[in-house]
């Protein structure tokens, strides 16, 4: 996924020359190496220095560039929130701040690189939008539309490398709006980010139980399209949330205020991370599955 | 920049800080706080930096130059100023921290010649880095200027920002520390005898740096049209907190106070009564 963020930026960068990317000390294969080879002086390697990351960024924003800051999802979030908070929500500046490696895709660097709270602590800044991308080409769709948005700063939240593509055969990526992977009438999985493929798995192996599932990619996780979540709870007896987040300020948290507020009727099941850090390490499997999130358990929810 | 210096008149400028001061001390008595203190010792760095040193807007324009406060709790001054020059529209300080009017104790991004929210120490020079790599990138050639204040020398990003605009030779970057030995709780240099020498520091990270006496606006514009001009530009502006009204200099309680009644007409008669 970050490989092919950094195509989209480079297609881009070559597009508007307003177009600059600030890393801290980290850079996407590929792709930006020919933007930081053909574009220097738009390619900007602070070091690690998070804060003047973002401030750089708001900084060039302010003078009506399209800035992308650019490390670790802990790094780019979490070290230099205020200048998040103050110099792009506040002034809503559009600047997209690159989570990579979001949620436990590190999973054995242990909790100092996990984001397990990212969605909600950038959801509570006013004005910040966030993404999501499920697949390589839901990213370069997304980084596509982070390129020319100018309504306000965008939380970009992208896993590393090696995921699978899940949207051959989806609709069109529409930004605000969910996005139906698969159809069914059984069961609705809603889901974002690279644990979307978890939830693929599990629609195939329930429609080889003779069960068919909807799988949604709700990729734009702020503004969130409340329709098109409460239509999902309309449309299916059975509802079930899987994140790779806290069970607090995520897709969960905002899929029950939904059903509450649209008094649904259907049965919903979440599995997210839990409200604890994780100081075991494995595979990002086996790091799910010891927060309770794996295929066999969100399988045992479907009676 | 060098016509202002060739048309500079300090007797001009002394007159334009000293009914700064006064319009200030005027506003102090519709508000129970202001920062008083803090923008009375920069009062002749903005000055400068408004009246001599950014170049004139063309046709209207606005001026190839920014100014950024980085010590956004100074910008009283900031607000007189471009008032003084028409930016700030009249009547609009008279509302000054009311539902009517929309400027508070900070400057916020937006309103008329504010070009930043500053308010939070340490975010200000970052974003003068991103201004000025904007203007490098474009070729426009514009000059971003800033104010610090010395506490804000203890936030750690700002010297994330020192360390960027010289390894990126930001030429086009010139800022002053207003250096009033300060902040709310007492003395920085009690409390932070490690900052000093200051002018060293800046010069180790690779700027061009110099010191002055913060309130001799010839010295200013002399310091500023005589830098090197290949890499950013720091002035450690020696200053006094609370300059001009002498029950204020150097009293941390005129960080954020307004003087009553009977102070107020102390300090407008000693004001007065200045050269």
């Amino acid at each position: 996924m970050r490989n092919t963020f950094a195509e989209a930026l480079y297609e881009q960068a070559t597009k508007n020359k307003d177009l600059y990317i600030v890393v801290s000390d980290i850079s996407p294969a590929g792709s930006m190496a020919r933007f930081s080879a053909e574009y220097p002086d738009r390619f900007i390697n602070v070091g690690v220095a998070e804060q003047s990351m973002i401030g750089i960024c708001a900084g060039l924003a302010l003078k009506g560039c399209q800035p992308f800051a650019y490390t670790i999802a802990t790094f780019s979030l979490y070290r230099p929130f205020e200048m998040v908070r103050d110099d792009l929500g506040y002034q809503n500046l559009p600047v997209t701040v690159v989570g990579m490696g979001a949620g436990v895709i590190y999973s054995t660097l242990g909790g100092t690189h996990h984001t397990q709270e990212d969605i909600a602590v950038a959801g509570a800044i006013p004005n910040m939008q966030i993404i999501a991308p499920c697949d390589p080409p839901e990213c370069t769709d997304a980084t596509r539309w982070c390129a020319q948005q100018k309504n306000g700063p965008v939380y970009l939240r992208i896993g590393k490398a090696g995921e699978p593509v899940l949207t051959k055969d989806a609709e069109p990526w529409q930004f605000g709006r969910v996005r139906y992977l698969r159809r069914g009438t059984d069961v609705c999985i809603l889901s974002y980010g690279v644990i979307t493929k978890m939830a693929i798995d599990v629609a195939n192996r329930l429609q080889a139980q003779g069960k068919s599932a909807s799988v949604v990619s709700v990729h734009t996780m702020k503004p969130l399209d409340r329709e098109g979540i409460a239509d999902a709870l309309r449309r299916h007896a059975h509802v079930i949330v899987v994140e790779e987040h806290a069970p607090q300020g995520g897709l969960a948290a905002w899929t029950k205020q939904i059903a509450w507020d649209t008094r649904a009727a259907c049965r919903l099941d979440t599995f997210t991370l839990q409200d604890a850090f994780i100081h075991n390490y494995g595979s990002w499997e086996q790091l799910l599955a010891s927060h309770g999130i794996s295929p066999e358990r969100i399988l045992a929810a479907v009676v | 920049m060098e016509s202002g210096v060739l048309s500079f008149d300090a007797a001009v400028a002394r007159a334009r800080c000293k009914r700064y001061r006064r319009r200030i001390l005027d506003l102090s008595q519709n508000v129970s706080a202001l920062h008083i203190g803090g923008a009375f010792s920069c009062a002749e760095l903005v000055d400068a930096i408004y009246n001599e040193l950014m170049r004139k807007p063309v046709a209207g324009d606005r001026s190839p130059d920014t100014f950024l406060l980085s010590k956004g709790h100074g910008c009283m001054i900031q607000y007189v100023i471009l008032e003084d020059l028409g930016i700030m529209p009249k009547g609009e300080l008279e509302k000054y921290c009311t539902p009517e009017g929309r400027l508070g104790v900070h400057p916020d991004y937006g309103n008329p010649g504010i070009v930043a929210s500053t308010g939070s120490l340490g975010h200000g020079l970052s974003m003068v880095v991103g201004m000025a790599l904007a203007e490098r990138g474009r070729r426009t050639d514009g000059i971003i200027y800033t104010v610090l204040s010395d506490g804000e020398l203890q936030e750690g990003s700002t010297w994330e920002a020192v360390l960027m605009a010289s390894s990126l030779k930001l030429r086009n970057v010139v800022a002053f520390v207003d250096n009033n030995d300060f902040q709310s709780l007492g003395r920085t240099s009690e409390t932070h005898p490690t900052l000093y020498p200051i002018v060293e520091k800046f010069r180790s990270f690779g700027w061009d740096a110099v010191e002055v006496d913060g309130h001799d606006i010839s010295a200013i514009v002399a310091a500023v049209s005589q830098r090197l001009g290949d890499r950013p530009f720091m002035v450690v502006a020696r200053t006094t907190k609370g300059k001009g009204v002498s029950y204020m200099e150097n009293v941390p309680m005129w960080h954020y106070r307004a003087p009553n009644a009977d102070e107020y007409k102390r300090a407008i008669a000693e004001l007065e009564a200045q050269p």
